[in-house]
């Protein structure tokens, strides 16, 4: 047990994973003599050689589609995209082909890649280093989205990405990279893809936040028992879980710090609707992002939800 | 300081078989009678599958369907020069390969009546679906290429795809990281004058396709692509050099497409009969038969035999293709990940 960064969890469990499976080759642009933009891959190079720790050209789509045909191979490729924001040239590859190679080839090739990629706002970077448009990933079945909390979910969600037969996109929120340390567990330990976690136990008020959001979400003053989920895996969802809790509370307020539009929490809502609505003591509240383009840093602290925000959806589903 | 030149372009067209059906004996790669009535019978093989895949559409009995009538050569040509152990990324126009390589051809026929099934590859063969996404599969073969290379497998990767596909992102992302790794790659480009309605002068203003490689430090040849001798020979080579780590090739070759994009377009809108003739006058079959007859090993009876029996392999194929029972709509489940989710776990049940 060490107390762990989550950019160090990231790498531990890249390290270790490296030294048990030989398929797994790193590549992506820096990720090698630099260790990466944002240092998540340093000493892999050194450790396991430029053949499994590979600097690649410029080059997003490039980078995703050698992953497929690695993946298809036999490999167990782990590429990275230096900022969400910069996956869009790459969506076609992911799209077109990682999330159908299965199905369009019944079983004969599979897409065993993951995809990393630091997301989300609140770092003080340029455009489109803040991107957080999860529900675009979400939208295509046969890719699975992950995004971890802290480091530990960090950890174990990336080694089981890692292993997971199917394509997996891992999100790494960037704000929380440095932001705490947690004790992680050495070793091979691994949270299954597709559970939610229930962050805090509550009676009165579910709460669905992932990634950075979720920081946000269990620093929130209230007077309320809260029960609040992190979701883990965006798809498949686990909808069980967050339905028990939303039965159990008659509650929920989802936030995210994507736009409001066409948002996974538009998903979260409307599943609820279909299955739980006769739980509900008061609507399905939503504190996101406004629909409007990312704004640069001067200007996103007034894009992101806030504390108050949260504050104030908890006080008003209350009234219910 | 003055001016110098730092690099320049030179490209190569190579022409074995002659319109006449002559051929350059120094050129002229070294291939069995056998291997060349093969190559005969895997081309009338391809002519008649095109043939059949066009009626069988105009009958409703095959959905939309692109024909390779004038590409056999570049097809067979190229096909022809792999082991069994290489890896094939195939675009959608590849039907020759497809047959060449021994791809089950009811298989082919149930892919384009719209079944899946007709997709998956037999475990024997590496060949990725055809991908119908112009030119996206490039970075697949250059990923394949990698994973060879790292696992130390004496294998070659090759990837065809149409003039079209060399304006596209991904050939530019593919041939330059097949460049920087140096990887066992050979690219083969059927340029075949249309992309659908747009011809090849309003698809680049270079004036070759080959000589792009040239920018990704590896070499570009142009072939005529109804020479199926030259078609081979470059491919032949080009794969000994990229098992020899010498890196990836890029092999352009000179074709047509003598009939429409596809059975749902009409390219009577677009070209000229007169255009369409001069190269169905270039017909690479007949122009491998004068070879085969030259040399003494092509007569009516032998083509009529070939006919016969590639048109016998047809009809059983199609036999098959329409016994095959309808798939099951809750196998539209089975492939979309390894294990269902919860939702499509509920989904499936209601299929």
């Amino acid at each position: 047990m060490a107390q762990l960064t989550m950019v160090q969890a990231i790498n531990q469990a890249l390290a270790e994973e490296m030294a048990r499976d030989e398929r797994i080759v790193l590549l992506g642009e820096d990720v090698g003599r630099d260790g990466g933009v944002f240092r998540v891959t340093e000493g892999l190079q050194e450790r396991f050689g430029s053949e499994r720790v590979i600097d690649t050209p410029l080059s997003e789509s490039g980078i995703v589609g050698a992953a497929i045909g690695m993946a298809a191979y036999g490999l167990r490729p782990v590429a990275e995209i230096q900022f969400l924001g910069f996956i869009y040239a790459a969506l076609d590859q992911l799209y077109t082909h990682a999330a159908r190679l299965r199905t369009r080839s019944r079983g004969r090739y599979t897409c065993p890649l993951v995809v990393r990629t630091p997301y989300g706002g609140g770092i003080k970077a340029p455009e489109l280093h803040e991107e957080s448009s999860e529900a675009l990933l979400c939208h295509l079945p046969g890719i699975k989205v992950v995004v971890p909390s802290g480091p530990c979910s960090a950890k174990g969600l990336l080694l089981a990405a890692m292993r997971d037969p199917d394509p997996v996109i891992f999100l790494e929120p960037t704000r929380l990279y440095r932001m705490f340390r947690e004790e992680v567990p050495d070793g091979d330990v691994t949270i299954p893809l597709g559970r939610a976690r229930i962050a805090r136990p509550g009676q009165d008020v579910t709460l669905v936040a992932w990634g950075s959001m979720l920081e946000r979400v269990l620093k929130t003053d209230s007077p309320h028992s809260l029960e609040v989920i992190d979701p883990q895996t965006l798809t498949p969802f686990d909808w069980e879980t967050l339905l028990t809790s939303v039965k159990k509370t008659g509650r929920l307020v989802i936030v995210h710090e994507a736009v409001k539009t066409g948002g996974l929490g538009a998903e979260i809502a409307a599943t609820v609707a279909e299955e739980a609505i006769l739980h509900l003591r008061g609507p399905v509240l939503r504190v996101t992002a406004p629909d409007v383009v990312l704004p640069l840093p001067r200007l996103i602290d007034s894009y992101l939800p806030t504390g108050q925000q949260i504050r104030t959806a908890i006080d008003e589903i209350m009234r219910y | 300081m003055p001016e110098e030149i730092c690099a320049t372009v030179e490209v190569r067209r190579l022409s074995v078989l002659a319109a006449d059906g002559s051929v350059d004996e120094a050129l002229m790669p070294p291939l069995a009678e056998g291997d060349i009535r093969r190559m005969y019978e895997l081309m009338v093989l391809t002519r008649t599958f095109d043939q059949r895949a066009v009626a069988l559409q105009r009958e409703g009995r095959l959905g939309t369907y692109p024909p390779s009538l004038g590409q056999e050569a570049a097809q067979v040509g190229s096909a022809f020069a792999l082991q069994p152990e290489d890896w094939l990324f195939p675009s959608f126009r590849e039907l020759g390969v497809q047959l060449t390589c021994g791809y089950p051809i009811q298989q082919i026929f149930q892919y384009w009546s719209g079944d899946e099934r007709g997709q998956q590859a037999p475990p024997s063969l590496n060949i990725f679906p055809v991908c119908v996404s112009v030119g996206t599969h490039i970075p697949h073969a250059v990923g394949a290429a990698l994973a060879a290379r790292y696992r130390r497998d004496p294998v070659a990767v090759a990837a065809w795809f149409g003039d079209g596909a060399t304006s596209k992102g991904d050939f530019h992302e593919g041939f330059n990281m097949a460049g920087v790794f140096r990887l066992p790659l050979v690219f083969i480009c059927q340029n075949n004058q249309w992309a659908i309605s747009v011809p090849l002068s309003s698809q680049t203003a270079a004036a070759t396709l080959a000589q792009k490689a040239l920018a990704y430090g590896f070499p570009g040849v142009q072939v005529d692509g109804n020479d199926v001798f030259a078609v081979y020979r470059a491919t032949h080579d080009a794969l000994l050099k990229a098992r020899s780590g010498d890196g990836p090739t890029f092999i352009e070759c000179l074709t047509y497409r003598v009939a429409d994009h596809t059975t749902s377009d009409d390219a009577g809108r677009y070209r000229s009969a007169e255009e369409v003739a001069v190269w169905s006058a270039r017909d690479p079959l007949q122009r491998l038969e004068k070879y085969m007859e030259r040399r003494g090993i092509w007569s009516e009876a032998y083509a009529r035999e070939a006919r016969q029996l590639a048109t016998s392999a047809i009809d059983a194929a199609v036999v098959a293709m329409e016994a095959v029972v309808a798939p099951d709509p809750a196998d539209m489940f089975t492939h979309t990940w390894a294990a269902p989710g919860q939702r499509q776990m509920r989904q499936r049940k209601g299929a």
